[in-house]
């Protein structure tokens, strides 16, 4: 059995402090796999973007271990964290978090000028992104001359471009309607399935359901369930 | 062109009416300084006009002058001392002081006379636009400059006043020689300017000692001093410290300059600071995004530093431009601004260390984004 990509062990998260402390994450243990779409379900306030946070190396567990690509994040400090986020993990976010001054082609190249990509392979590879989430007509629009659905297409390229074995997507088809939520699913359902990326997608959309591989529910900080995508579908189906 | 600049270009020129208001900031800083400084030099190259135009080797004075303009006297005897020292070509006798000048109307005006020995050439007038030096050797004559024309009430070649109940004639007229106390120079032989200042014969303010082709300086500058008693010898560049010095910074009027120049450079820092500061918070969004995406905040420095340095290069030309603007204005004034190819340097310099030091406020505020925050927002 190959090593997962991603690997959570009893992650444990305090929020605040004092009176006002909450557990949000409770004892939580998971694994992504390379060419996996698993989906995160969850209620408002179950933990899921605490989990999403903490796997994407953007918070620290109050306990608990988190391994990417055979990399501890254990005693990182915030610029190895950083690196790790840079060369393993691509994000996609809800409200797409475009820069709004930035054309489509250098809204993407972003990812990879930050990991010191130079400019003409960057451009190159941008416009090769932007190709793969069929925008290749789009490349030198700015967010505001775009769709949502398309703006969350360059957000895909730009999660995709630096070629990361993980992509994490927060509510990618949320500020969507169902055409667009579709497509955008689709897209990233081909990603998951090429280059054995593992791609884990918080969502509380059941229309999500039929891309999934794997779905695991989140209630209360706690891991409740985990069914194959096959099983969901069919569920549906039979609904 | 490197997406970090793009990036902070976009940034900056996103809202025009922060933009603006950071590049005035800048302007109005820099315009305060290079007044602030341009005066400082202006004034500091007035106050040794004398001394720059005087063909002396050393000076000798009176032990103590704190300045040119200081009248204190010593006895001329000791010229011939300074000239029994071998490697001393000449010692030519230099008199100033205050005096009153009465225009034909009678109404008097103060004037600053200088007399000194014109035939040896010391300390003659310069840039003469009527008359000759050599007319200054006659009898009542002497040289002011034009734009004083109105002050001492003539208007050219000619004209008659009386210094100290003695008729004097203009018998040559010079162009810019201006004086930072606005006291008019007038320029006349120096037997005339004892008559006209009331120093006695046989004293003197300065002597100026023109060395020969051969002569050792240092070994002439230390007989000297060892041969005159109570005098001091300076070469022409301690002199120019001295005066510049006495009037900069013993009157406090290089520390009045000073001062205002300090508050430019601090009014231009809190406006830049505020300004980027507010650039930086409405970006926060962005920052926080590069920052999820693994850049380094190295990366998002770079962004700032680079929205700091493009405003003080934008901040810094128009300044530039007002600069030349107010030099030209005050070319002809009493106390004109000068700019030096140095003090242009060093204000490019201000200005880019003013825009970074700016740009501190907005990197702390930055170094504190948690990356986590894209998923609330």
């Amino acid at each position: 059995m190959t090593e997962p990509l991603l690997e959570a062990v009893n992650l444990t998260k305090d929020l605040g402090s004092g009176a006002a402390r909450v557990a949000a994450l409770k004892g939580v243990s998971l694994a992504l796999n390379g060419g996996e779409l698993t989906l995160l379900m969850g209620p408002s306030g179950s933990g899921k973007t605490t989990l999403l946070s903490i796997l994407g190396c953007m918070l620290t567990p109050t306990e608990g271990t988190v391994r990417i690509c055979r990399h501890s994040t254990a005693g990182a400090d915030p610029e190895d964290l950083a690196r790790l986020r840079r060369e393993h993990v691509g994000f996609v976010f809800q409200s797409f978090h475009l820069f709004p001054t930035l054309s489509a082609t250098d809204n993407v190249r972003l990812a990879l000028d930050v990991r010191g990509e130079p400019r003409r392979a960057a451009k190159v590879k941008s416009r090769e992104a932007l190709a793969k989430v069929g925008l290749a007509h789009k490349t030198k629009a700015y967010p505001r001359e775009l769709s949502g659905g398309e703006q969350q297409r360059v957000a895909i390229a730009r999660a995709i471009v630096g070629n990361p074995s993980i992509i994490l997507a927060d509510e990618p088809t949320a500020a969507l309607d169902g055409t667009n939520g579709q497509a955008i699913m689709k897209i990233l359902a081909e990603i998951a399935g090429e280059r054995g990326r593992a791609v884990l997608i918080v969502t509380h959309d059941p229309r999500l359901l039929p891309f999934a591989d794997r779905v695991v529910h989140i209630e209360d900080g706690r891991i409740t369930g985990e069914e194959s995508g096959k099983l969901q579908r069919e569920m549906l189906e039979n609904h | 062109m490197p997406l970090v600049f793009t990036i902070a270009f976009r940034n900056l020129f996103h809202d025009r009416l922060r933009f603006v208001a950071t590049v005035i900031g800048i302007v109005f800083s820099i315009v305060l300084v290079t007044i602030q400084m341009g005066l400082y030099f202006g004034f500091g190259r007035m106050v040794t006009t004398m001394i720059d135009h005087a063909s002396a080797d050393l000076w000798v004075m009176p032990r103590g002058t704190k300045a040119f303009e200081d009248p204190s006297l010593l006895n001329t005897r000791e010229r011939y001392r300074a000239l029994a020292i071998n490697g001393v070509a000449d010692a030519i006798p230099v008199v100033i002081g205050f005096a009153d000048w009465r225009m034909p109307g009678g109404a008097m005006t103060p004037v600053f006379v200088i007399g000194s020995d014109l035939r040896a050439g010391g300390l003659q007038p310069w840039d003469l636009v009527e008359g000759r030096i050599e007319a200054l050797t006659s009898a009542k004559a002497v040289a002011v400059d034009r734009t004083y024309f109105d002050r001492l009430g003539v208007s050219g070649i000619g004209a008659t006043a009386e210094i100290r109940q003695q008729p004097v004639q203009v018998v040559a007229v010079t162009n810019g020689i201006r004086s930072f106390t606005t006291t008019p120079f007038v320029f006349m032989d120096v037997d005339r300017a004892r008559a006209h200042t009331g120093v006695p014969s046989g004293k003197a303010t300065f002597l100026i000692i023109r060395l020969s082709a051969d002569a050792d300086r240092d070994r002439v500058r230390r007989q000297l001093m060892s041969d005159i008693a109570d005098v001091e010898v300076l070469t022409p560049a301690e002199f120019r410290d001295r005066s510049r010095t006495f009037w900069l910074f013993g009157t406090g009027a290089g520390a009045a300059l000073f001062a205002g120049a300090l508050l430019g450079v601090i009014v231009g820092t809190v406006v830049v600071a505020q300004t980027l500061y507010a650039s930086t918070k409405e970006h926060l969004n962005e920052f926080a995004t590069l920052r999820a995406m693994g850049s380094s905040r190295r990366y998002i420095y770079k962004v700032i530093i680079w929205q700091a340095l493009l405003s003080a290069v934008i901040g810094f030309a128009i300044a530039a431009l007002v600069g030349d603007a107010v030099v030209r204005l005050t070319a002809e004034t009493a106390l004109p601004i000068v700019i030096t190819p140095g003090l242009i340097a060093g204000l490019f310099l201000l200005t880019v260390v003013m825009c970074i030091a700016s740009s501190i406020a907005a990197i702390v505020q930055v170094t504190r984004i948690e990356p986590a925050m894209v998923f609330t927002r």
